[in-house]
């Protein structure tokens, strides 16, 4: 195709025509005139940011760093709070009733009295006394096996089950008790369940105050990272500027590379501790299979992390790609506005 | 379009470069800058270019007073002039042929609708056969008509050349000319700084001579 002159665009350029007037055009240009430039694959291949005076590796491995202890922490917030949870309603499902021995009365009586009272009272759906085996299992820990408990003053327990909805009137039955048997006393669990409570929301609140701790230490790496690439990039954004690049442009094509590490970080941490959390779930899933290893399986289980555990880890990493493609945006701005 | 009352310039606490320079420069006018060397003229360009501040005078460009810009209008009003450098600031990393598409990418033109005008201009100024070539690798010569063409893609208002044949033999400087004329003739103001003589003698247009920072209108 040959264009008689080139005024695709109403042009200034000069057409050919006129262009064989001038004295001596450059040959160059008479060698091979008007060539068919539709063909040459003509794109940019470069970005207007040399790629590797953006971003480093040191910083990737500092954001995929964060990143992991970012996610670590809230797998373990999770795990608490779930665990917390589950102990909380198992816990105020119950309360139990302690008979201590007194001189001059039967112990056996009294238990048996006071389990007839709480059954009798509204709310309660079961009320049965430990029996010495039992009682004994709980001890074993403490006094070993074959200890000779009736030789010792060990209170008898009552285990009072309450119903899921109804919570009883835990004063009118603790008057009612102490009327008839004054040796016994009802712990309604409420205060080990608050003691729960508080221990769960302290280990949130110290998760939250981790996490503004790595994302205040990831937003000042990339900021410092970023006033570096602008600094190594200076006359890269002095020549945008020149033909007339926004600071918002400049700010975008910076903030890409950053986005771009932001995601690569947040990914390889949030996977890694995805992986540890994994592993702790498949060797809690392992150890409950074998028989007879029942402590150490729920114990375990309860710190498996579970669906919504992973998801927000996943929530996390993404953040901490935002986090990095946003501080490095606002420090280019500023950055700019300081530089001229 | 620009117009200049008693400016005046110093770099930091040195002595005044520029002293009270009244001119202006009307649409659709072709002028030369001339002047021995430090006499000024890039830091003239410079202060047209938005780049550089007055120390006291006034500026007003496209209507505007120059000492009252905020960023955003100053990257709008650059898009509307056109500046070759002395020299040169093309970026090393970019091809040519990204280098002079640079403002049109900058203003983020879809790249299809620039393609062609981009290769018909670098083909125009010779350089059809190094698109693809990075500056480091060009000679002084390509180099400028590489920022003289970068500086024309947008087809700006006002266009500032600072020294624009400076590294090209007689010939081409002629053709580079006769490019910036044919600019003039489509409707853009043409403000080339230069102290080839010979140059200015094959296109008859009005020169502002400076000289020691002061302004004297010659011819
Ligand atoms: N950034 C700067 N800081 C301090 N002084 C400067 C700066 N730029 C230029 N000058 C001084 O200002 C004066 C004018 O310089 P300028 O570059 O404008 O001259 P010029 O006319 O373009 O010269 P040439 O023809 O050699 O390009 C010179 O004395 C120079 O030393
Ligand atoms: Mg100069």
């Amino acid at each position: 195709m040959r264009r008689d002159s080139c005024s695709t665009r109403g042009g200034f350029i000069p057409g050919n025509r006129e262009l064989a007037n001038l004295n001596s055009p450059r040959p160059t240009a008479e060698a091979k005139p008007a060539r068919d430039y539709g063909e040459p694959m003509m794109a940019h291949v470069n970005p207007i940011l040399p790629d590797d005076t953006v971003t480093g590796r040191s910083l990737l491995a500092v954001v995929a760093i964060m990143s992991f202890l970012a996610a670590l922490t809230v797998g373990a917030v999770e795990i608490v709070h779930v665990a917390a949870q589950e102990w909380r309603t198992d816990v105020v499902r119950e309360a139990t009733i302690q008979v201590r021995p007194m001189p001059g009365r039967d112990l056996d009586a009294d238990a048996r009295k006071a389990a007839e009272i709480a059954q009798a009272a509204p709310g309660v759906v079961e009320a049965r006394v430990f029996t010495k085996e039992e009682t004994e299992r709980l001890l074993e820990p403490w006094l070993g096996t074959g200890a000779d408990l009736a030789a010792l003053p060990i209170p008898h327990l009552v285990q009072v089950k309450l119903a899921a909805s109804a919570t009883p009137d835990f004063d009118r039955l603790r008057r009612t008790l102490s009327d008839s048997v004054p040796n016994a006393t009802l712990d309604d669990h409420r205060g080990f369940s608050s003691r729960l409570a508080a221990i769960s929301d302290t280990v949130a609140l110290t998760g939250l105050a981790l996490l503004a701790l790595v994302l205040a230490a990831t937003v000042l790496s990339v900021s410092f990272a970023t006033r570096g690439a602008v600094a190594a990039n200076r006359a890269v954004v002095e020549v945008l500027h020149f033909v007339g690049a926004r600071d918002s442009f400049v700010a975008r094509i910076f903030a890409r590379h950053f986005l771009t590490l932001g995601l690569q970080g947040g990914l390889i941490g949030g996977a890694m501790a995805a992986a540890l959390f994994g592993l702790a779930r498949l060797l809690s899933n392992v150890l409950g299979s074998f028989p007879r290893s029942g402590d150490a399986a729920s114990f375990l289980g309860h710190f498996a992390l579970n669906a919504r555990g992973f998801l927000w880890i996943a929530a996390i990493a993404a953040a901490m790609a935002l986090v990095t493609a946003l501080a490095s945006r606002i420090t280019v701005h500023r950055t700019l506005r300081a530089i001229d | 379009m620009v117009r200049f009352e008693n400016v005046g310039l110093r770099y930091g606490t040195g002595p005044e470069v520029l002293k009270d320079l009244t001119f202006s420069i009307e649409p659709h006018s072709f002028q030369f800058l001339t002047g021995p060397s430090g006499a000024g003229k890039t830091s003239l360009l410079r202060l047209l270019f938005l780049s550089l501040r007055p120390t006291r005078g006034l500026i007003t460009l496209f209507q505007h007073d120059a000492t009252r810009l905020r960023r955003s209008e100053i990257a709008a009003l650059r898009r509307r002039i056109g500046i070759v450098f002395q020299d040169f600031r093309l970026l090393d990393h970019l091809t040519t042929y990204e280098n002079v598409a640079l403002p049109l990418r900058v203003a983020e033109r879809d790249e299809a609708s620039y393609r062609s005008e981009v290769v018909e201009l670098l083909q125009w100024v010779g350089l059809g056969e190094r698109l693809h070539a990075l500056p480091p690798v060009l000679s002084g010569g390509e180099k400028q008509r590489a920022a003289i063409a970068r500086a024309l893609i947008s087809r700006p208002e006002l266009l500032l050349a600072d020294e624009p044949t400076g590294n090209v033999d007689p010939a081409l400087a002629r053709r580079l000319l006769r490019l910036l004329v044919e600019l003039k003739k489509s409707g853009t103001s043409v403000l080339i700084a230069t102290h080839d003589v010979a140059l200015m003698d094959q296109y008859d247009a009005p020169r502002l001579v400076l000289d020691e920072g002061r302004l004297y209108s010659g011819q």
